[in-house]
């Protein structure tokens, strides 16, 4: 701290040059905002956060002014706190008043403004927002009517996910966020991560929702409606239901889903295992007979499609197999239904994911087997929240129950998957095993487990040195494949997830989440992996039990008909 | 790629950016209009995003994304014009070729084009049609006029 400036008459220490939001924030001050973000390109778009310098007297914008030496502030002055509400005023003089109707009510920053600012009627009246509903997308709906061009979407999908599917289109008063020549989402270059929803402060932006088609199932009698849940899930809806962020509510989630009416409820992270005795002997094969390296995984399917469109150089580089969620519902239509002697027509697949992406990946048609799909209906972990509430459970009260065997039993490997590093760790685990017979002595790889957007370490494993990275956040493995195109070849397996920390930040979680409560689902998920006793994916008896009864052996011939895909390139404007 | 693309890419830098703007002046000029192609080949060029690209377009009234109609019609926005009514030129003619500035009628017919000032104050409100111009416009004479253009076409 270099510097001192005056705030509502107290000094603070501050550091000259920094975003004067940042010193303001740093010290306990909180000035509304609706197009900030910290770490972010400052925007300045939607002046709420006004503070007035009295040195000239002037209303400056804090979060794109850096502080000065000396600087006098008012963050509540009279004239401050009245041209927020002016502002607030204007953002609604052309909103659609149909918060009661709006996904986001009640999860409005916009709303929440209003009343903050005691905006109770309508002083302003402007021309309706008239924009088409973008309804294109499998996985993202924009609604142009609700956004008050704040610029976040926009900032995000440039800075984080090196997409820029979208940007600003026209000027002034007709300005919209739009795709190139403002088409659908559909053929834009939108890989459906959603992190635009997550930053998005009104309603302008949600995923594509699948709850009706759900309860319509759960309604059919006729039907046996499965559902599966992803490991990020069941640590991120603690909060929500008053509990302590990061909790892990697995049990009271079987029990729940239970209630709802689920005839099955299976668990991911018993699939991420079978992911993993795939991916691993994949990545053997390939080694030991010289296949194409470094190989990507493939469980994150907004990086699936990132790497369809951006980076089709690198697609054998990908491991042909299925995420877990496809993996699942391969083996509940095959295996699951032979089993039950059900007829997979009469089978509806729901899965749980903190992912808008993975509605898009079951829609894929390289993902069905024989006419079938793998997976009907992908719910967000917002839509299971809804649904909770909806069926009016109280998830806090009830009593743990466990998943439903088989496809239940999973190692703490498996539930790793949830964090950025997560998948590699498993990887490493159980490929350790398969080359050398025994088990890593210390099964906790901390190089590359936390939050950080790249982690690269080497590990030994025999005689073969492995160089394994870890990416989140596209731009970050675009940033890796630029050096690999060059000519680096120390690295011989890469996890890429698209959302920055993995799925625990993943595009389908709550709205409003902050970096700690993303810390404390990832430290949940390690804990799990401290607890518990089967910490590898190979120890699974369920998976080994699925191979000996109906697979046969990782690689096979029906885990290739089954548990595997391909890709193609994707012509869309990039 | 189009040729009239190809060759204005080629004179310019790759990965320039700077030269974004120039490069589609130079395309329209050549082309007429921005096509998906030539933005999404720009792109290409100077490593920019075509959703930006089209940003970037779209900020300025001169780009058109649309081919230009056989008749293209230029409505003067100047100061003179505008006390004299071209705001209610523009209007009419929007509505009675169901078009918008910078769109093309289905029938590749018209096409029209807001201008600032043509220096023809004298004869405000002016329109220029297909290099033709029309002084005084008002209402009922564009109606007459376009009636001109499309009894012209039906005659040829």
């Amino acid at each position: 701290m270099d510097c001192t400036i005056e705030v509502n008459n107290k000094k603070i220490a501050a550091e000259k040059g920094e975003l004067l939001i940042d010193a303001l924030s740093r010290n306990g001050i909180r000035v509304p905002t609706l197009c900030h973000m910290k770490n972010f390109m400052p925007s300045g778009s939607c002046r709420m956060c006004v503070v007035e310098n009295q040195s000239n007297g002037r209303l400056i914008t804090s979060c794109s002014y850096p502080v000065e030496e000396g600087m006098k502030i008012q963050t509540n002055s009279p004239r401050v706190v009245e041209s927020r509400k002016v502002i607030v005023e204007l953002l609604l003089s052309n909103h659609p008043d149909d918060c009661l109707y709006c996904v986001r009510n009640g999860k409005c920053t916009l709303q929440d403004l209003a009343g903050e600012h005691n905006v109770v009627e309508r002083r302003i009246s402007g021309k309706k927002n008239d924009h088409h509903k973008d309804l294109s997308s499998l996985s993202i709906v924009r609604d142009p009517d609700k956004c008050i061009l704040c610029g976040r979407c926009v900032r995000v999908c440039e800075e984080v996910m090196d997409v820029s599917a979208i940007d600003y289109i026209n000027r002034g008063s007709r300005s919209v966020i739009g795709t190139a020549f403002n088409k659908g989402l559909n053929v834009s270059s939108c890989v459906n991560c959603g992190q635009c929803i997550l930053v998005c402060p009104t309603g302008a932006l949600s995923e594509k929702p699948h709850i009706n088609e759900v309860q319509m199932a759960l309604n059919d009698k006729d039907k046996m409606v499965i559902v599966q849940y992803a490991p990020a899930v069941t640590v991120s809806i603690a909060e929500e239901f008053g509990l302590e962020p990061g909790a892990d509510l697995n049990g009271m989630l079987n029990a729940a889903l239970r209630k709802m009416g689920f005839d099955r409820v299976y668990d991911t992270s018993f699939s991420a295992d079978l992911t993993i005795m795939e991916e691993s002997a994949e990545l053997i094969h390939r080694i030991q007979n010289n296949g194409v390296l470094p190989m990507i995984t493939s469980c994150c399917p907004a990086w699936i499609k990132y790497a369809e469109e951006f980076a089709h150089d690198m697609l054998p580089n990908l491991s042909t197999c299925k995420s877990p969620q496809q993996m699942l519902g391969a083996v509940v239509k095959s295996h699951i239904s032979e089993k039950e002697q059900k007829d997979p027509h009469q089978i509806y697949s729901v899965s749980i994911m903190p992912c808008v992406a993975k509605k898009f990946e079951a829609q894929r048609e390289n993902m069905t087997h024989r006419g079938i799909t793998d997976v009907d209906a992908v719910l967000s972990t917002r839509e299971l929240i809804r649904l909770i509430r909806l069926y009016g459970i109280e998830i806090e009260k009830l009593e743990p129950e466990t998943a439903d065997s088989p496809l239940g039993v999973r190692s703490s490997a498996g539930k790793l998957f949830g964090n950025t590093g997560g998948v590699m760790e498993a990887a490493i685990r159980t490929a350790y095993y398969a080359l050398t017979g025994k088990d890593l002595v210390s099964f906790r790889i901390p190089e590359i487990r936390g939050f950080r957007g790249r982690k690269e370490t080497r590990i030994r494993i025999g005689d073969l040195e492995l160089g394994v990275a870890v990416v989140s956040g596209l731009k970050n493995a675009h940033l890796l494949l630029e050096e690999i195109r060059n000519g680096r070849n120390d690295i011989h397996f890469i996890e890429v997830m698209a959302c920055p920390g993995g799925c625990v930040a993943g595009g389908g979680q709550r709205i409003g989440c902050g970096e700690s409560d993303i810390l404390a689902r990832m430290r949940t998920l390690y804990a799990i992996d401290d607890q518990e006793t089967i910490k590898m994916s190979h120890k699974n008896p369920e998976v080994a039990e699925l191979y000996r009864e109906f697979l046969g052996e990782p690689l096979g011939h029906k885990s290739h008909e089954l548990l595997h895909t391909s890709y193609m390139k994707r012509d869309v404007m990039l | 790629m189009k040729p009239g693309i190809a060759e204005v890419l080629e004179i310019h830098e790759k990965g320039k950016r700077d030269s974004l703007i120039p490069i589609l002046q130079e395309i329209q000029e050549k082309e007429g209009y921005l096509s998906e192609e030539a933005v999404v080949e720009v792109g290409k060029h100077l490593d920019i995003p075509s959703s930006r690209i089209y940003g970037v377009a779209t900020f300025y009234n001169q780009f058109r994304f649309q081919p230009t109609g056989r008749y293209h019609i230029q409505v003067c926005r100047g100061t003179a014009c505008h006390v004299l009514g071209s705001a209610t030129v523009l209007e009419h003619l929007e509505k009675l070729l169901h078009i918008k500035a910078g769109q093309t009628t289905r029938d590749g017919l018209f096409s029209i084009e807001i201008v600032a000032c043509i220096g023809a104050c004298g004869l405000a409100p002016v329109i220029n049609v297909g290099g033709e111009f029309h002084a005084q416009v008002d209402a009922a004479r564009v109606a007459e006029i376009i009636d001109e253009y499309r009894k012209r076409e039906e005659t040829i």
